[in-house]
């Protein structure tokens, strides 16, 4: 969780000091979410996110020099920096996709859960979205069809209120998305998204129903967005949480405060994780820089298989 | 080699290859309505799949299952149907290969009915396939014979790209010759449907029927017709147009489509940015007016090309008809 907390916060910075070129969507203060499940996944799980996806593909297992590489435009990065921060997509470690557009992850997260229903194996699809994703067709088709046909894909709803600018009250009248599968039946459950042990047990189990062949299921996690939107998001549209309110909140905290008084690790193994991934990151940026540009050829190439 | 209707050329595309690659899925709505259907009987209900009337989920999930590298067949009957579903077909589809710089890609097909002008009104009849030409990705196959319709359906299972798959409507029952046994016809060749060094038609689809029997009638008048079916839009043989043009000297382009949502459009700027030394007289193209297709039917008719308006059109490039018609 420092990895991505770290990770985002830097490019954050870089954002403002224009080294990072494009549109940039922060998860932070959601780092439990993506922790809690994908440190649960193996590689031949794939997973799909939306437009904020830098905490679930450094949870997944790509490398943080080839995610900063892409974000700066790089030819290093993970797509050859054609994708960006929205489309981030690391196959080696079945981080499968990325969308721009609200909701679009949701099929093809179906269609990976039947290719992997007809491989016969026990691979389970997961993905991520936000609250605001629920209101859109493709949700709904999708659990419609994923229940109809029973498919091994568990759907994380990262519900932070707020659906880009506005409440969840200005989307609908339903206020859990737990409650908008109700009819379908799906095996579902509202968790604290910020408290990474709930999150983890919920997920945990039940990734190990999907593993034996059953879904969809559905967990919503409530949590909360601490930057705006975008980077640069002036957020006039609510309050910014108050500094003691948020060191009660923030995920990361939550765990170290438990983990210390548990004596699963002491305040010495924490500090020296945060120094370990500053170091990380200040690599992966030496290596973003270090890498070049992608040749104009490029686009000739990829355009067509 | 045998005679078989458009529809009947297409299906056995399909059945073949699904024989031949066990990755090649076929979903649709309505598909597979009974179980004595030849496909679930032939392939079972694993890869024989009917969907509810849920196109962004059909079409998303045949993009996630070409990802896992399984080859979908998405059966949406009207091509209109895909409009509901155009995040997928135009945002995730065609993009995503590009977009991961080459770590994926998505081989899928998209059947998609077209152009049923008898009567089926506003919302069954467009010919739209020139809104999909210019996505950088999808391929578009518009074939106009049975025998491309089996061979361009071939190839579009087999090609590592999303492929939009035009049939047109008023083809189904038309019967061709059709080669049996496995057969491809590539993307991006036209064929030369007919010879003739006065006039270059470049029709499309459906089209291509009526310009043969304009090219026929103008015969009679002494104009020989060269009749190009670029058979793919996407991609395109511009080659083998631009060396007509260079023959001929004069270009007409028949398309259903309207005027400015036209595949002609975009061919015809493509021929006056790279042929223009070539012609001899302006392009003229032949389309539907910019309108919505109406029900009625002398209005339906007053609406799309014909081949009186063909003929019009070839005498106006070669100067035998006033420009006014």
């Amino acid at each position: 969780m420092w990895r991505i907390r770290h990770f985002e916060e830097q490019v954050g910075v870089l954002k403002r000091a224009d080294q990072v070129h494009g549109l940039i969507h922060l998860s932070v203060g959601q780092e439990g979410v993506a922790a809690s499940v994908c440190t649960q996944l193996r590689d031949d799980d794939p997973v799909y996110s939306g437009h904020r996806a830098h905490g679930h593909c450094i949870a997944k297992g790509a490398p943080l020099e080839r995610i900063l590489a892409e974000l700066m435009g790089r030819d290093g990065g993970l797509c050859r920096g054609l994708g960006g921060s929205m489309h981030l997509v690391d196959v080696e470690h079945g981080f499968m996709g990325a969308t721009g557009v609200v909701g679009g992850n949701i099929p093809m997260a179906l269609g990976s859960a039947l290719a992997g229903r007809l491989r016969g194996g026990d691979q389970v699809a997961v993905v991520f979205f936000g609250d605001g994703a629920v209101q859109a067709g493709h949700f709904n088709e999708s659990i419609n069809l994923a229940t109809l046909w029973g498919l091994p894909l568990i759907l994380v709803c990262e519900n932070n209120g707020f659906a880009e600018f506005t409440p969840r009250s200005a989307h609908t009248n339903v206020e859990r998305v737990s409650d908008v599968v109700a009819p379908y039946e799906v095996e579902r459950e509202t968790v604290d998204g910020n408290d990474v042990l709930a999150v983890w047990e919920a997920f945990g189990r039940f990734l190990a129903e999907a593993r034996k062949g059953s879904g969809p299921f559905l967990l919503e996690c409530l949590t909360h967005r601490l930057r705006g939107h975008y980077e640069g998001d002036p957020g006039k549209y609510r309050e910014a949480i108050a500094k003691a309110d948020w060191q009660e909140k923030d995920p990361i905290l939550r765990l170290q405060r438990h983990g210390v008084s548990e004596g699963w690790f002491s305040e010495d193994d924490v500090a020296a994780v945060e120094r370990e991934s500053l170091a990380e990151i200040e690599k992966a940026e030496q290596f973003a820089r270090e890498s070049p540009f992608p040749d104009q050829r490029l686009i000739a190439e990829l355009v067509y298989a | 080699m045998a005679e078989i209707p458009y529809i009947a050329a297409i299906e056995m595309a399909i059945h073949g290859e699904m024989e031949r690659d066990d990755s090649v899925l076929y979903f649709g709505q309505n598909i597979a309505t009974t179980e004595n259907d030849k496909f679930l009987q032939a392939f079972g209900p694993d890869r024989v799949r009917v969907t509810p009337i849920s196109e962004t989920a059909e079409i998303g999930m045949a993009v996630g299952a070409a990802l896992a590298g399984y080859r979908p067949v998405v059966e949406l009957y009207m091509a209109e149907f895909m409009l509901v579903a155009m995040d997928q077909v135009v945002n995730e589809a065609p993009r995503f290969r590009y977009m991961t710089g080459g770590q994926v890609t998505v081989p899928l097909v998209l059947k998609a009915g077209y152009g049923f002008t008898a009567g089926w009104a506003g919302q069954h009849t467009g010919t739209i396939y020139g809104m999909f030409m210019g996505v950088p990705g999808l391929r578009v196959a518009i074939p106009s014979t049975a025998a491309d319709a089996k061979g361009l359906m071939a190839t579009a299972i087999r090609d590592d790209n999303p492929v939009a798959y035009f049939h047109h409507y008023l083809l189904t029952l038309i019967p061709g010759e059709v080669p049996d046994g496995e057969h491809l016809v590539p993307f991006g060749e036209a064929a030369v449907r007919r010879e003739g060094g006065d006039v270059t038609i470049v029709a499309l689809g459906y089209m291509v029927g009526l310009a043969l029997e304009a090219a026929d009638r103008l015969a009679s008048e002494g104009i020989e017709a060269e009749v190009i079916d670029p058979r793919t839009l996407n991609p395109l043989d511009l080659k083998t147009i631009l060396e007509s043009v260079e023959k001929t000297g004069h270009l007409v382009l028949v398309d259903q489509a309207t005027r400015h949502g036209s595949a002609s459009a975009v061919i015809a700027a493509d021929v006056a940015d790279e042929g223009f030394s070539s012609l001899k007289a302006p392009i003229k193209q032949v389309t539907a007016l910019d309108a919505t297709i109406p029900y009625s039917q002398p209005m339906e008719e007053y609406l799309l090309p014909d081949v009186d308006k063909i003929v019009g059109a070839v005498q106006q490039v070669l100067g035998q008809a006033p420009v006014t018609a």
